[in-house]
């Protein structure tokens, strides 16, 4: 299978099963369209035909043989050859070593695209208690196998409403980890609201990655995000965040905000935090009840493709000064990338991944907190529900709903399950309309590649 | 090649064989989150 297209004028084919990313001349380009696998080594007549009008024979043949260099090293109509590593034991069969631990059901903003219900994931709103987080970290290092990175993500609500227990867990799990060989990545997900400078120095010593939330322009933030008293947020956490990010130098955080059919100029949202001093900066589409006065629909797909294709060139404008922006949607490891079976399913919800409720219940992961028939056990109750965890481990790319078929596949490892149940309700049913901003984005991450590869 | 450059070297496929040793991150999509796609993690091997 492969997938061409023209974006910032530069023609792109990608070879999806390989992996393989080509720029091609305008001429080769049009020799695709007429061209399927199996290929001869002698360029087919009616390929000169079509083309000979508007080209050279020689240099049809010359293009063609080039193009069939190519498919003989498996780098252009390459087959799929991933089916027999979809249900392999090990990966069926994995532990669990990532977490997401909500220890704050409460938070001290109340946007209105919350998935969680204002925090509280429609259940009351609760903190999590010292015991449960210890009992947590006990959990993912007795059940994480021969895996030696764990990961742990401080999740809400609003996580700094619960901060004593969240340098508790952590002194916890740093003391308990050389003796199960195991090391923790903490990462934390916040609003800001109450970052002070120790909160700062504490997370920046200890976390590997931190999550700022803030949607970009004060009028596009405050019109969300606001506070219990209805006033913006923008104020109040700008100022905290940029006092973080200078802090910690050279380690990862970054920036993210959510668009909605308010801000479909969202390109303007990235590029506003960049002049504010962050070059981290991820902006998405919200996920929420299409019946929502902000919510994304089919419509405006024409609207946020156009932005998405201007802030790739925003981007390129940049980084051709030599100066630095990350925008996470756009970030895509052509050399080093994870391996094919890595990309057959790609979060590991449910099966390597789970999320833990205050209360110590346990979901597949935090999208699933709250949906009463999707809890898969709790850390007093001993096992997972082994069926759970089973059918989502065996959730990829061939039994997903158009996913085998679909080029981006390999991008985008069959989207998110909680997504594709809360919209199509079936964890097996991609999302279309997150499918097509999906698609849009890869399309503009390899073009930004491909843009600096030629100027380079 | 004249008409064609092609970005990657790397094949796909090779990656197969020694794959799914589990111990990269977790890779979450939603928005809410740690959100990338699949293809820009980073490889722990
Ligand atoms: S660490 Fe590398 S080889 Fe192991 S599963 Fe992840 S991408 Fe594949
Ligand atoms: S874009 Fe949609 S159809 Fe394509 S792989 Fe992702 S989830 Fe599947
Ligand atoms: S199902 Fe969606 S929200 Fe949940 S971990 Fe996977 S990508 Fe993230």
């Amino acid at each position: 299978m492969i997938h061409k297209y023209t974006l910032g004028g530069i023609n792109i084919v990608l070879d999806i099963n390989s992996g393989g990313v080509h720029i091609v001349d305008e001429l080769t380009f049009a020799i695709l369209d007429y061209i399927r696998p199996p290929l001869s080594e002698k360029c087919p007549d009616n390929v000169v035909m079509a083309l000979k009008d508007d080209y050279r024979e020689e240099e049809i043949e010359r293009a063609y043989s080039e193009l069939y260099e190519l498919y003989k090293g498996d780098s252009l109509f390459s087959s799929d050859d991933y089916r027999q590593f979809a249900a392999d034991e090990a990966v069926l069969n994995a532990p669990v070593k990532a977490m997401c631990l909500h220890v704050a059901h409460d938070c001290n903003l109340r946007c209105s695209y919350c998935f969680a219900s204002t925090g509280d994931f429609g259940s009351g709103r609760r903190i999590m208690d010292l015991e449960t987080g210890k009992r947590a970290i006990d959990y993912l290092l007795e059940n994480s196998g021969n895996r030696r990175n764990l990961e742990l993500d401080f999740f809400g609500g609003e996580p700094l409403m619960n901060f004593d227990v969240v340098k508790e867990i952590v002194k916890y799990a740093r003391e308990r980890e050389k003796a199960y060989g195991k090391n923790f990545r903490f990462t934390i997900t916040t609003n800001g609201v109450l970052l002070s400078d120790d909160k700062i120095d504490f997370i920046n010593k200890e976390m590997s990655n931190i999550v700022l939330s803030i949607d970009g322009r004060k009028s596009v933030n405050d019109r969300i995000r606001t506070c219990i008293d209805g006033s913006g947020s923008y104020d109040i956490i700008m100022k905290k965040f940029k006092n973080l990010a200078k802090k910690r130098g050279d380690k990862e955080y970054y920036v993210r905000g959510t668009f909605t059919k308010y801000n479909l100029d969202f390109a303007d949202d990235v590029l506003h935090l960049y002049d504010e001093g962050f070059d981290q900066i991820s902006i998405e589409p919200a996920v929420c009840d299409e019946e929502m006065d902000w919510a994304i629909t089919a419509e405006d797909l024409p609207t946020i493709f156009a932005e998405y294709e201007r802030l790739a060139d925003e981007i390129l404008r940049i980084r051709r000064k030599g100066e630095h922006i990350n925008f996470f949607h756009f970030m895509i490891d052509l050399g080093q990338g994870p391996c094919a079976i890595k990309r057959l399913r790609g979060c590991g919800c449910g099966n390597e991944y789970i999320a833990v409720t205050p209360e110590g219940d346990i979901y597949p992961c935090h999208q699933f907190v709250g949906m009463e028939e999707w809890k898969m056990g709790s850390l007093d109750g001993g096992n997972l529900d082994t069926q759970k965890k089973k059918y989502f481990a065996a959730a990829n790319l061939y039994n997903k709903e158009g996913c085998s078929d679909c080029w981006a596949k390999f991008y985008c490892s069959g989207g998110c399950n909680a997504n594709n149940q809360i919209y199509a309700g079936d964890v097996l049913k991609p999302h279309s309309l997150a499918c097509e901003m999906q698609k849009k984005r890869i399309e503009c991450a390899i073009m930004v590649k491909a843009a600096m590869a030629l100027s380079e | 090649m004249k008409h064609i450059i092609t970005l990657n070297k790397k094949n796909l496929k090779k990656t197969a064989a020694k794959g799914g040793c589990g111990e990269c991150q977790t890779s979450c999509q939603s928005a809410c989150k740690t959100s990338c796609t699949v293809a820009n993690q980073k490889c722990e091997k």
